[in-house]
């Protein structure tokens, strides 16, 4: 799956400029189905950094599984979803050190979720990598009533939690990794922009 | 900048060539207080000349009663350390400069690795005050010849995290070990000779460290050189730089008011616009890029010199 091509916006739209190998003292992969090829990809320039590296895969269902074992690395282990992996990535991090480096592929979902608990667990930004591949569906937080609405693709949307007809912002939280939604007729009760697909 | 005249308080040798000096203010009264890693600029008016020197503030940061600095006297340097080692007792007064930091610690860190070599202990000695009023992790690597010469040994709490590095006793300071299984968010700053600060930026490199986990200061003073002219345009004046005054000094000696705050290369708040430069700018500041300084296009008079026919700068 080819790498998204976003168009410019705000400085707080995370960007995604892919994966390139850096040497370090350890190395943690992240991907679902749509970055495994972009970890089978940098296995390609930097064998040496793959088979030092603890590889994480969530296939969905995606048949790259065996290409990533292949790749030998010191670690590798497949599970159904994020929330599955989590415990294992968890603890990768709180036992990882300065030099470490993170590598991050697939959707921005992912890479949000992922970055904001290497974040918190102390990773500094520098030594976080993306590469954004697939769908394009938006984490959004509601600024009313805070609840997220995963996979939002549309703008407006409708909060899954309060209802309100939501406005899709490129305001993006690392801390929460989810873009902003804001009442589109707050002024306006009712009268509400013709609903658009969201564009990268 | 805003400087006021102290009151030397205290002159007490920590070696035979490093020399703590405490300034108070002569109405009693308090002082501004900063934070670690701060210094200030001492005043030195030193046979016609004024010199003003850059020294690391080694008190508390949070005890406005007086202000510490520590001086290593440099007998090859222009002459600022051995005018305060030699001419200043206590009871003078001194004009000193409110306290600046250019090497302030970064608390989004979880962890502080501080690495000194030799006087380089000095910003350390008002960082760990602050770490240790702050409750934050540290460690701090001390590295010096001897005993007898390292100055921070008197200044330094008695903690265990505090490593003394004595290459006199064979324990040789090494930046892969110290920088090796730091936890996550760790950030590192080392003070002391180029050598020093190079060699863990090289490590940190090597073990994939980001870079903007690492600080480092490294306080030039203005090299001596050869005699120069200067053509400062907008003053309409021709200046002789002499050899142990820098462009700076020469700049300010013609009673030309320009901007400063490090007057040691650190900064970059002297950066003069170069209008003409026929011969070579030796450039020895840390501010400017490769491609600034081989362009010749700007210079900071407060470290760099000039040699060869005309040198014109817009000031």
């Amino acid at each position: 799956m080819p790498r998204t091509e976003f168009t410019p916006s705000i400085t707080t739209r995370p960007v995604y400029p892919g994966l390139s190998p850096v040497p370090g003292a350890a190395a943690l992969m992240l991907a679902d189905a749509s970055g495994a090829e972009a970890l089978i990809e940098l296995a390609l320039q930097d064998a040496a950094l793959i088979a030092a590296a603890h590889v994480i895969y969530i296939p969905e269902g995606a048949p790259f599984g065996a290409a990533l074992a292949a790749l030998h690395p010191k670690h590798y282990h497949e599970g159904p979803s994020f929330s599955a992996i989590l415990p294992r990535f968890r603890k990768a991090l709180l036992d990882a050190h300065m030099g470490t480096r993170l590598y991050l592929a697939g959707s921005e979902t992912l890479i949000g979720l992922a970055m904001a608990e290497a974040l918190a667990a102390g990773l500094p930004v520098d030594a976080i990598q993306s590469d954004h591949r697939g769908s394009i569906a938006r984490r959004m937080q509601c600024v009313h009533c805070k609840g997220i609405t995963e996979g939002v693709t549309t703008d407006p949307f409708t909060c899954s939690h309060c209802g309100l007809t939501l406005f899709v912002r490129d305001h993006y939280s690392r801390r929460l990794a989810a873009f902003q939604g804001v009442c589109v007729d707050a002024e306006t009760p009712g009268i509400v922009p013709e609903l658009q697909e969201i564009k990268p | 900048m805003t400087a006021r005249q102290l009151r030397v308080a205290a002159v007490e040798p920590l070696t035979p060539l490093v020399t703590r000096f405490r300034f108070e203010c002569p109405e009693g009264g308090s002082l501004p207080l900063f934070s670690g890693g701060a210094h200030v600029v001492v005043e030195m008016p030193d046979d016609g000349v004024l010199r003003r020197n850059a020294y690391s503030l080694i008190s508390d940061p949070m005890d406005g009663s007086g202000y510490d600095i520590a001086v290593r006297r440099e007998d090859a340097g222009r002459g600022g350390s051995r005018f305060m080692h030699t001419r200043v007792a206590v009871g003078d007064l001194l004009r000193i400069g409110a306290p600046v930091n250019l090497f302030a610690l970064d608390l989004t860190a979880r962890k502080h690795v501080l690495i000194a070599g030799g006087i380089g202990i000095t910003p350390f000695v008002s960082q760990l005050k602050q770490l240790q009023r702050l409750q934050l992790p540290f460690e701090l690597h001390y590295a010096a010849r001897s005993r007898a010469e390292a100055a921070g040994l008197r200044l330094l709490p008695d903690l265990p995290q505090v490593h003394l590095h004595l290459s006199g006793e064979g324990k040789r300071i090494d930046p892969a070990v110290i920088l090796q299984g730091q936890p996550l968010g760790t950030h590192v700053y080392t003070c002391g000779p180029q050598a020093l600060i190079d060699r863990v930026a090289e490590v940190a490199a090597q073990k994939g460290w980001p870079r903007a986990a690492l600080h480092a200061e490294a306080f030039l003073a203005p090299p001596t050189g050869a005699p120069f002219t200067v053509t400062l345009a907008r003053s309409g004046l021709k200046i002789e730089v002499s050899p142990h005054q820098s462009l700076l000094e020469a700049i300010e000696a013609a009673g030309v008011d320009a901007p400063w705050l490090c007057r040691g290369g650190a900064c970059g708040q002297c950066e003069t616009e170069v209008i003409a430069c026929h011969g070579r700018i030796d450039h020895h500041d840390h501010w400017l890029s490769d491609s600034d300084h081989a362009a010749n296009t700007k210079i900071m008079p407060c470290v760099s010199r000039f040699q060869g026919a005309e040198l014109i700068l817009d000031r």
